[in-house]
């Protein structure tokens, strides 16, 4: 086996480049927004720590079940009142604020983002908060445009929408969620997650901000069971979820036969897949930003490599030399390259799976590289003489480990590719473009990156094939999740 | 092929018999001719009865149960026996929609739209004997049956031009803000299982089915248990239509029993319920929810007599985005080339 260079005689050292922590203005308490107000929940108050130090960042007043009921209702108010009824064009113009305000605050919500999540700062600043902007922006735009989406003439907003969203992109699936609702005409409860509810209370402040009706967005942080409260209310005509594979399957069995409209987007393990032709500088840095891209803490990760027989080890070395010269550490720092796990319990989830993995007989690598004392941290690693069968190779681990596994043939690289319950995301990095093209059409994945990865865009649909859940995000076809789109028997 | 020999729970010719005199006329759809009486020596002509099979992969297998069910006409005479089908059924039948999946799948929209078409053809071709069956089984005048047959066949022809029109309707080229080329196009689901309507058993079984395949998807159909003759005389149509065996599976026999073996199924991506009633529907949504199935469970009263608009056809369609760099070509905004 190859093995990494030990850290380079002539290195240079990189200064500090700390952000400044006063920018994002973080208070000591947050409150919930239901209503159009900022209110106390009857729920207990949670505390939220900076995962990059394992300290308590700020108290935030929770949702007690009537606290759902209070926010549905207003919801259904502000729909019945104002918002089901009003023009798309003047709907549209409230989005557009929104995506103004996110860019107009973007730098503190980009502290507010790292503080919460322990994502680098880098990160937060060039791809959470941005995408979040133009997600505003893009659906703004769809608002009076709804006759030209291709669901009919007129298609219908559903009503209120009850939406909970993960820990990993707290800013980005809020906009996700919220921006494409709110275009298509429906009133939102939305329950962030429980360690990373404060920039989606600072989203509050710019809705207020922008003269949004009230009860037209109300946001409720809480731990699952408001979840569960939420996604289970009758109140509500409809749910989208994001987060594990194992919650979405709850929801949707609870949902059975409500008739209730569900979009899950859900887990994933996804096969970055290397050709011995591929570009192998470039893939290599496809192939970490694949999978330690916010610490690995995607759904759509490109957890499992599957290298090409013939060169595996040359690929293999340069990898581990390329993630030698990560650097891990304060998520403020403007030159950290992978920061924070995002709670003590991810971390012992990544612990768990990677020491299943030792178990199984797979050979563990890990950076040399130093990490903090305090804080969650979990350094990048690599799993070599990894099989299918093994667990790592398997479950979905979230978090900055990647399962190497090797094949001989295109064909035996899609039968691994395609192993999988998941079907999320999908790399592929070879130069011959039809081979690009045959693969991409092989793979059972909704969305799938040839010589890049992990990129996004509101234009761009985003979702699952099998078990990675269904219904689409962006584009066009992320407009369906929240139209009564049954045109059965339409004239 | 199933071997002919493995009869084992025919039903005795008794009950059967008791039909000859008065019910031949309209409960043998394949075999009867109304109004011909052949006169030879005094006897009346006993006409040749169907065995309605199920089919799977392309084959009209007996149930492996070896059971059968009896099926009556809209007057409640006995008009046949179908083949109850099992567990075992459903899966042999969801093995086979498997196997067909690729080849399916992977045709050229182009083709299938004309295998679409050629099972219009075909229809059209067996118009008559549909409106025997119809006739006997839902009980309504020919002139009523003769227009439902030729609305099957509309229909049919409707989704033969779906085919390559699909991508272009839902698919797009997405203008991400970057140097990359991204383009989203649909995808069939999978394996489908399906329970077609109860009462309308030819427009509402060919409106459930042929969306379905129509994208590329291949589907496990459970007939109407009141009405199954004309699902199974329609197998026989796509067994003679080009369809590739496994792309269409019909089983017969009792949803209630055959569904939740489907909807629990690893293998099986997604339900139409538009056949199911609300008590089978719930059991089978909660049953989905153990791999994530998509579940079409269409809320309003399916009007199969009217345009049948797109909702079933992105029901089973998955949409996928593909990204790939276009490196400073593009960044130099194509004028300077």
């Amino acid at each position: 086996m190859p093995t990494a260079p030990s850290s380079a005689a002539a290195r240079w050292d990189y200064a500090p480049a700390p952000e400044s922590a006063a920018i994002g203005r973080v208070r000591d308490r947050y409150q919930m927004f239901v209503g159009g107000a900022f209110v106390d929940g009857r729920g207990e108050d949670l505390k939220t720590l900076n995962p990059a130090t394992a300290e308590p960042l700020a108290v935030v007043s929770t949702a007690s079940p009537a606290d759902v009921d209070d926010a549905v209702r207003a919801a259904r108010g502000a729909y019945d009142g104002v918002w089901g009824r009003m023009s798309g064009a003047e709907r549209g113009k409230s989005l557009f604020r929104i995506a103004r305000g996110i860019a107009e605050r973007a730098r503190e919500l980009a502290v507010v983002e790292t503080l919460d999540n322990g994502k680098p700062i880098r990160e937060s600043r060039d791809v959470d908060v941005p995408t979040a902007s133009a997600h505003f922006f893009y659906h703004a735009g769809w608002a009076d445009k709804m006759a030209h989406a291709g669901y009919g003439p007129d298609p219908r907003p559903l009503g209120v929408v009850g939406q909970v969203i993960p820990w990993n992109f707290p800013m980005l699936m809020a906009a996700w969620k919220i921006a494409p609702a709110l275009a298509t005409g429906n009133t939102v409860v939305i329950k962030p997650a429980e360690t990373t509810p404060l920039s989606i209370l600072v989203l509050a402040e710019i809705i207020a901000d922008s003269d949004l009706p009230p009860g037209v967005v109300n946001i409720l942080p809480g731990a699952g069971d408001i979840g569960r409260e939420l996604v289970n209310h009758k109140g509500i005509d409809k749910v989208a979820f994001t987060g594990s594979t194992e919650v979405g399957k709850q929801i949707q069995t609870s949902l059975a036969g409500t008739g209730r409209k569900l979009t899950l987007e859900l887990g994933g393990k996804a096969a970055n897949i290397v050709f011995d032709d591929a570009p192998v500088d470039q893939a290599v840095e496809g192939i970490i930003n694949g999978i330690f891209f916010n610490q690995g803490h995607v759904c759509c990760a490109g957890s499992r490599l599957l290298i090409q027989e013939s060169v595996a080890d040359e690929f293999v070395a340069k990898l581990q030399a390329r993630i030698t010269t990560l650097r891990l550490g304060d998520p403020m720092d403007k030159n950290t390259d992978i920061g924070a796990i995002n709670s003590a319990t991810q971390l012992a989830r990544v612990r768990e799976l990677t020491a299943i993995g030792d178990a199984e007989g797979a050979e563990r690598w890990t950076s040399p590289c130093p990490v903090p004392d305090r804080g969650y941290y979990f350094p990048p690693t690599l799993f070599t003489n990894v099989t299918q069968s093994m667990r790592i190779a398997r479950d979905e681990i979230f978090g900055p480990v990647l399962a190497v596994l090797t094949f001989r043939t295109p064909d035996e690289a899609v039968a691994k590719a395609n192993n999988t319950p998941y079907g999320l995301s999908a790399g592929i990095w070879t130069e011959k473009g039809s081979r690009i093209l045959g693969m991409a059409a092989a793979m059972r994945a909704g969305v799938v990156w040839a010589n890049t990865f992990n990129r996004f865009d509101p234009s761009a649909a985003f979702g699952g094939y099998k078990e990675s859940g269904f219904g689409r995000e962006g584009g066009r076809a992320g407009l369906a999740a929240y139209l009564d789109t049954d045109d059965e028997g339409a004239r | 092929m199933t071997s002919e020999g493995a009869v084992t729970s025919e039903r005795p010719l008794t009950s059967e018999g008791t039909l000859t005199s008065e019910g031949a006329r309209t409960s043998e759809g394949a075999g009867s001719t109304p109004g011909v009486e052949v006169e030879k020596t005094g006897d009346a002509r006993l006409p040749v009865a169907k065995t309605y099979k199920l089919y799977v992969g392309g084959a009209f297998p007996r149930s492996e149960s070896g059971r059968t069910y009896q099926v009556a006409d809209s007057h409640g005479s006995f008009a046949a026996n179908a083949a109850r089908g099992s567990r075992k059924d459903a899966r042999d039948a969801v093995s086979a929609a498997r196997k067909a999946f690729g080849g399916w799948s992977g045709s050229t929209a182009y083709n299938r739209g004309q295998v679409i078409y050629r099972i219009a053809e075909m229809l059209e071709g067996r118009r008559a004997q549909f409106i025997d069956l119809i006739t006997s089984t839902e009980g309504v005048p020919a002139g009523t049956a003769g227009a439902t047959v030729d609305a099957a066949v509309d229909r049919l022809v409707h989704y033969a031009g779906w085919t390559d029109k699909l991508a272009a309707v839902f698919g797009s080229a997405n203008p991400v803000a970057g140097p990359f080329f991204a383009f989203s196009t649909p995808e069939p689901t999978g394996v489908v299982a399906a329970i077609a309507p109860q009462q309308d058993s030819l427009l509402g079984l060919v409106s459930v089915l042929a969306p379905i395949i129509t994208s590329g998807n291949v589907v496990v159909l459970i007939a109407s248990q009141l009405r199954p003759l004309p699902a199974i005389t329609l197998a026989e149509v796509l067994a003679t239509s080009d369809v590739p065996g496994g792309v269409v599976n019909i089983l017969t026999g009792d949803p209630a029993e055959i569904a939740p073996h489907l909807a629990a199924h690893g293998d099986v991506n997604a339900l139409d319920l538009t056949g199911g009633d609300p008590e089978l529907r719930l059991t089978l949504e909660r049953l989905a929810a153990g791999t994530v199935k998509r579940v079409h469970s269409p809320t309003r009263e399916p009007d199969f007599s009217r345009p049948p608009g797109t909702v079933r056809l992105r029901a089973f369609l998955e949409i996928k985005s593909v990204w790939h760099p276009t490196g400073s070509i593009s960044l130099a905004g194509g004028g300077g080339y």
